[in-house]
């Protein structure tokens, strides 16, 4: 049976994080209420896992790292139809940074038990790294492939990925166990159904903190975090604007006439 | 007495032998990085028969180039070139290594940052150095800029994409040492890239494109973004997006401007059907004239622009495309 965890994120609802800002003067992020939501191109790597237990023997783990309201991601990936859902969050795993971050869930991944594909978007919307899923490889010592928009072989040992480039692809042999990072590109995800809601009542979803992960307190969270936010400033790139009024034709007559001065067009 | 800084590395980056112009952007900045920390700048450059090229890292800025040169390096391949850079770092102790943004840094990258148990910032937008001298890496968020450091754990890492530092001043008579990489022969080879297709990229090319028009979220669905691309296509600009309309599948990711995407210098932007989060306009450097098309008169991209129309844009921009034409015309024919 092929053992694929797919590893998701909740994130601040990208079409609200705009409201989260820093107080510039006391450094303190105002408090809002934006909701979290399954990270975008994760859908996808929970998509693929699905399509994959659609032709073979397949069964998928959902693994997050987060505050405890992010186990509705890992409940509303169950109800998606994956097997079971595991959730690390403790207090100490707070302020991680993507090495952190990456070193928590490859330590759950190894106490999830043996595996043979670990499926991640290729970034978070709140963070755009793009680090976790080859940090997490590097952790585990298995190979990686980024940006995967599709997966061309998948039966056996090795499969065959394209992986996406600037202006191409890349065609990659790869063998498993191995960490795939994948693009929006790769499928489209499916939608929750009734009935997929009912059956993941049913799915239970295991929650570990730091001393079930056995992970060393200087490891984890900010603690663990080689990196750190160390200032914040405001920038001015304000110009002063002219805004163009009339009717549509109007505005459209002197935009262009605007342009035209400036010689541009 | 007080150690001796480690260097400032550039991991350079080739594609069909030829060095890509964010390593010599990368170089110029190090060169400045490294006069600060009194320290030289050095170059890692893996390839094939790449000797000549060289030349270009030394006058761009590097005191001493690493050169990997053997059929296998030929082009990227995540476990060789992680181990042999990984070595060269334990042993060579650099204080500061930078790596181009592009689909082999955003991999190779963090690769490296982990097998050295170092931090690594992702796709910043300046690079400074604090009173103590420590690599400030600089990124958009919340509505301000960021200041990241990686206060203990040695090399200080980052990512920059091409076009945040300018085109550097070659001084073709610059020279350096050279010294040759081994190819270590116990690598683990369970990754195989057996192809790299490259094509054409569509449409106009945002490094040469005088123009670019961005569309955003607001073009609503396909059928608006087609507008959207029909207004640089009448205009003979590069087409950028903003991430919403990467996410929904108008646009290509490659297209992305901004932060965790590209970086352009037009002389012209018109940004349309999107709201100015700086993640976007930092994607955007030094533009003469800015345009924001937007429905909403009080979006914050009317803060960022000399020039706006408060209209929808999937009504406004078939209108503007048509003037633009008729003045197209007339220029034709004067
Ligand atoms: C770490 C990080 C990195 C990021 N990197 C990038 C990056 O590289 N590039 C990037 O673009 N984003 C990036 N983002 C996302 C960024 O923060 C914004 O979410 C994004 O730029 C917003 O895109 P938008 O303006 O198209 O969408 P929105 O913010 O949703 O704005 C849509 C705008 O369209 C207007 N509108 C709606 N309908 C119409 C209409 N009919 N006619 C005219 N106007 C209309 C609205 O008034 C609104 O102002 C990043 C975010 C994070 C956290």
């Amino acid at each position: 049976m092929l053992k694929i965890v797919v590893c998701v994120k909740a994130v601040p609802d990208p079409k609200e994080a705009h409201k989260i800002k820093i107080d510039p003067a006391t450094k303190i992020l105002t408090r809002s209420d934006v909701p979290f939501v399954l990270n975008l191109v994760d859908k996808n790597a929970m998509e693929a896992a699905l399509q994959l237990k659609e032709q073979l023997d397949a069964h998928i783990t959902i693994l997050s790292m987060g505050p405890p309201p992010a186990d509705n991601i890992v409940k509303e990936c169950l109800a998606l139809g994956a097997d079971q859902g595991f959730l690390l969050s403790d207090r100490a795993f707070g302020g991680a940074d993507a090495y952190a971050t990456a070193y928590t869930l490859a330590k759950g991944i190894e106490k999830i038990g043996p595996y043979d594909v670990v499926l991640c978007g290729m970034a978070s919307s709140d963070g755009s790294t793009e680090w976790v899923g080859p940090e997490m490889a590097t952790f585990l010592k298995i190979p990686v492939v980024t940006r995967v928009n599709e997966i061309v072989e998948y039966d056996g040992e090795w499969w065959k990925v394209k992986a996406g480039l600037e202006n191409g692809y890349r065609l990659v042999r790869v063998k498993l166990p191995a960490v795939f990072t994948v693009t929006r590109d790769l499928n489209t995800p499916r939608s929750l159904t009734f009935s997929g809601i009912i059956k993941a009542r049913k799915k239970e979803i295991t929650q570990w903190g730091i001393d079930e992960l056995a992970v060393p307190e200087e490891s984890a969270g900010q603690k663990g975090s080689p990196t750190i936010i160390s200032n914040l400033a405001t920038i001015d790139s304000k110009r002063t604007v002219e805004i163009i009024t009339g009717t549509r034709e109007e505005k459209a007559e002197q935009l262009v006439q605007k342009l035209a001065d400036t010689g541009l067009i | 007495m007080k150690k001796q800084p480690g260097s400032v590395w550039v991991i350079a980056e080739q594609i069909d032998c030829r060095i890509l112009d964010v390593s010599l952007q990368l170089i110029a900045h190090a060169r400045k990085l490294a006069i600060e920390l009194e320290t030289s700048v050095e170059a890692v450059l893996l390839g094939d028969k790449m000797n000549e090229q060289t030349r270009q890292l030394f006058a761009a800025g590097a005191d001493r180039v690493y050169l990997g040169n053997a059929p296998d390096l030929a082009h990227y391949q995540p476990e060789i070139y992680t181990e042999i850079i990984v070595k060269l770092a334990k042993e060579r102790q650099p204080e500061i290594v930078l790596i181009g943004s592009t689909s082999m840094g955003r991999e190779l990258a963090p690769l490296v940052a982990a097998r050295l148990g170092t931090g690594l910032t992702a796709h910043c937008i300046d690079l400074v150095l604090d009173e103590n001298k420590i690599l400030e890496s600089i990124i958009p968020a919340y509505g301000g800029l960021l200041s990241i450091i990686c206060p203990e754990k040695r090399p200080q890492m980052a990512t920059i994409a091409a076009g945040v530092f300018p085109k550097p001043e070659m001084d073709e008579n610059r020279t350096g040492e050279i010294i040759a990489l081994e190819v270590p022969d116990d690598i683990p080879r369970r990754i195989q890239t057996l192809e790299i297709i490259r094509e054409k990229p569509q449409g106009v090319s945002f490094e040469s494109a005088p123009i670019v028009v961005a569309g955003g979220a607001g073009a609503g669905d396909l059928e608006g973004w087609r507008k959207i691309a029909d207004l640089a296509e009448t205009l003979n600009a590069a087409l950028g997006a903003t991430r919403p309309a990467v996410d929904e599948g108008w646009a290509e990711l490659e297209t992305m401007v901004g932060q965790s995407g590209k970086i352009v210098s037009p002389e012209l932007y018109i940004g349309v059907g999107l709201s100015g989060e700086l993640q976007h306009m930092v994607g955007i450097v030094g533009a003469k004239v800015m345009v924001a098309i937007n429905n909403d008169a009080k979006s914050p991209v009317f803060e960022q622009v000399d020039y706006g129309v408060v209209d929808d844009c999937r009504e406004f921009v078939p209108v503007l495309i048509n003037k633009i034409k008729e003045y197209q015309e007339k220029l034709v024919t004067c």
